[in-house]
């Protein structure tokens, strides 16, 4: 069991998202940055969607009441245990009593904590996921608070190879973040397009887990165009224009939208938008959907490699 | 009939059937997707039906996106006159106006009918559930009558309770939970449209459902409260 001493900014249970349910109108949630929640998993020992605590900005203290083997994965947040550095990336046991303190966040925005054999919260629909907007999920459906109690589904004392298990992300903030285009995309004006492209945007101060509000030049629509759709299916990652300002929707969206969409990020590239801070420049660049397809399956061949390199290399 | 398919990034495609909101062109997207749910082949996530599109989500890793493509136009070209006829349809009882509906007046108004001519009406009709979303259990409804079509209110409410009946231009719903909202409340529901329990999860309304709202006193909302 963990016992909360301070939440942090925002942190919520989180995992692969809940899917199945959209029909009913029911978001996706699951973590942001996907790809760190996977490694963070693997570091424990877990599956790569397993119930984590995603935290933001600024990371929570929490006592381990229980022994248990844990990793934090994605930005860094300066951790320490008991008072000591300890490095991001690399699982680690606790004992009870131990006391885990994560700083801000540098380096990114949003960080994931796993715990060996996972968190003891529900499954609802298949997952643990907190929605936030319909309070349901995760920890009684809303973010840690000082004092909350999670317990620990399979606790660990020893892993195999557990000093060993360490991962480096990286993420490459100058890179542009690329888009595939459509399934509006000929609703915008080629000047409109040339803009999206050419610009740099600055992520907005309202952005939050439902869609990253991005301020910048006008995107503008050809003429006689509307801003507005029957309203179809909305991807993690879509772009919408509204109002000539893209916000790419992210894991909290809802799902449905009824405005126009010029295009959608890449899923390899959703965790360097999950780790932009407000005020941060993002640049954005097209590319085919094929190269989006291989793009992706090279992440999750470097996911399945990090597995197998977990498992089989690690020595004790 | 071949229906576009357009990519949404690369873990989605939007079967689009058709551009216009009309019960016809929805009932062609609940053809195709009962015979696609019906045929589910592996890597495909879940198919979101809309008004007038199948959001279709998928993993390229199990599924690729030519195998996605020839697997929709290999299901999806059914006739709708093939599928069953006989859809659901819900009653959903509503206790119209008073500390319920505590906008029927202001409705009524607008309308320039009496507030008994607006239940009337309101309870006349049958509706169509073209789709779900904006929030779990939310039914986007089509048929209103236009009559008693009303604006949204000036200043939205911070906060209106789960199972309120609202009307927002041309279009009634029902809050399945308590949310913020703009629109004009005429009465509530005793039913619950999204309840978890447990791990009991239920949805009153599913796309392609039939609703009417039937009139109920005070004293069956409160007795019925509770019971879902």
């Amino acid at each position: 069991m963990i016992h909360v001493l301070n939440p942090g900014f925002l942190t919520t249970v989180q995992d692969g998202g809940r899917f199945g349910y959209q029909r009913f109108g029911v978001p996706v949630c699951g973590a942001m940055d996907a790809y760190a929640m996977a490694a963070a998993n693997l570091l424990v020992g877990n599956r790569p969607d397993e119930g984590v605590l995603e935290i933001t900005e600024v990371g929570p203290a929490i006592r381990f009441e229980t022994e248990n083997i844990f990793a934090l994965a994605g930005a860094d947040f300066l951790p320490t245990l008991n008072g000591v550095p300890i490095p991001t990336g690399q699982a680690m046991p606790a004992h009870p009593g131990d006391v885990l303190e994560c700083g801000p966040a540098t380096n990114g925005f949003r960080g994931y904590l796993a715990f060996s054999g996972g968190l003891n919260v529900p499954n609802i629909m298949e997952s643990k996921s907190t929605c936030l907007s319909a309070q349901f999920g995760g920890f009684h459906g809303r973010s840690l608070q000082k004092n909350d109690e999670i317990g620990f589904c399979a606790p660990q004392c020893w892993i195999k190879g557990l000093l060993q298990r360490t991962v480096h992300l990286t993420y490459d903030f100058n890179a542009p973040i690329r888009v595939v285009l459509g399934p509006q995309a000929d609703a915008f004006s080629a000047d409109g397009l040339e803009v999206f492209f050419s610009s740099e945007y600055r992520m907005g101060s309202a952005s939050d887990r439902m869609g990253c509000r991005m301020e910048g030049a006008e995107i503008r629509l050809k003429a006689g165009a509307s801003p507005n759709i029957l309203s179809d299916g909305v991807a993690m990652g879509s772009i919408q224009v509204p109002n000539g300002q893209p916000i790419v929707m992210m894991a909290d969206r809802q799902t449905t939208g009824g405005y126009v969409k010029l295009g959608c990020v890449i899923t390899a590239d959703l965790p360097l938008m999950a780790q932009r801070r407000p005020g941060d420049r993002v640049r954005f660049q097209a590319i085919t959907l094929r190269e989006a397809q291989r793009l992706l399956a090279d992440r999750n061949r470097r996911l399945r490699n990090l597995q197998d390199d977990l498992e089989h290399n690690a020595y004790w | 009939m071949e229906y576009p398919i357009i990519p949404c990034g690369d873990s989605a495609v939007t079967l689009l059937i058709g551009t216009e909101l009309s019960p016809a062109v929805n009932r062609l997207v609940f053809a195709a997707f009962s015979a696609l749910q019906h045929k589910l082949v592996p890597g495909v996530r879940e198919i979101v039906p809309t008004y007038g599109t199948l959001f279709i989500h998928y993993n390229p890793d199990v599924l690729d996106y030519a195998h996605l493509c020839d697997w929709i136009r290999g299901v999806s070209a059914v006739d709708a006159a093939d599928m069953p006829s006989e859809s659901r349809l819900v009653c959903i009882p509503v206790c119209y106006g008073g500390e319920y509906g505590p906008d029927l007046a202001a409705v009524a108004a607008h309308a320039g009918l009496s507030e008994q001519e607006v239940i009337r009406r309101h309870t006349e009709r049958e509706y169509l559930v073209y789709m779900l979303g904006f929030l779990p259990g939310f039914a986007y409804l089509g048929g209103m009558d236009e009559a008693i079509a009303c604006p949204r209110l000036a200043v939205p409410r911070t906060h209106i309770p789960a199972g309120s009946v609202g009307i927002a231009g041309g279009q009634t719903g029902i809050y399945p939970l308590a949310s913020p909202g703009g629109w004009q409340l005429i009465g509530r529901t005793p039913r619950s449209l999204f309840s978890i329990r447990e791990h009991e999860i239920d949805f009153l309304l599913s796309a392609g459902d039939r609703v009417r709202f039937c009139s109920i006193t005070p004293e069956d909302y409160r007795e019925r409260e509770g019971r879902g």
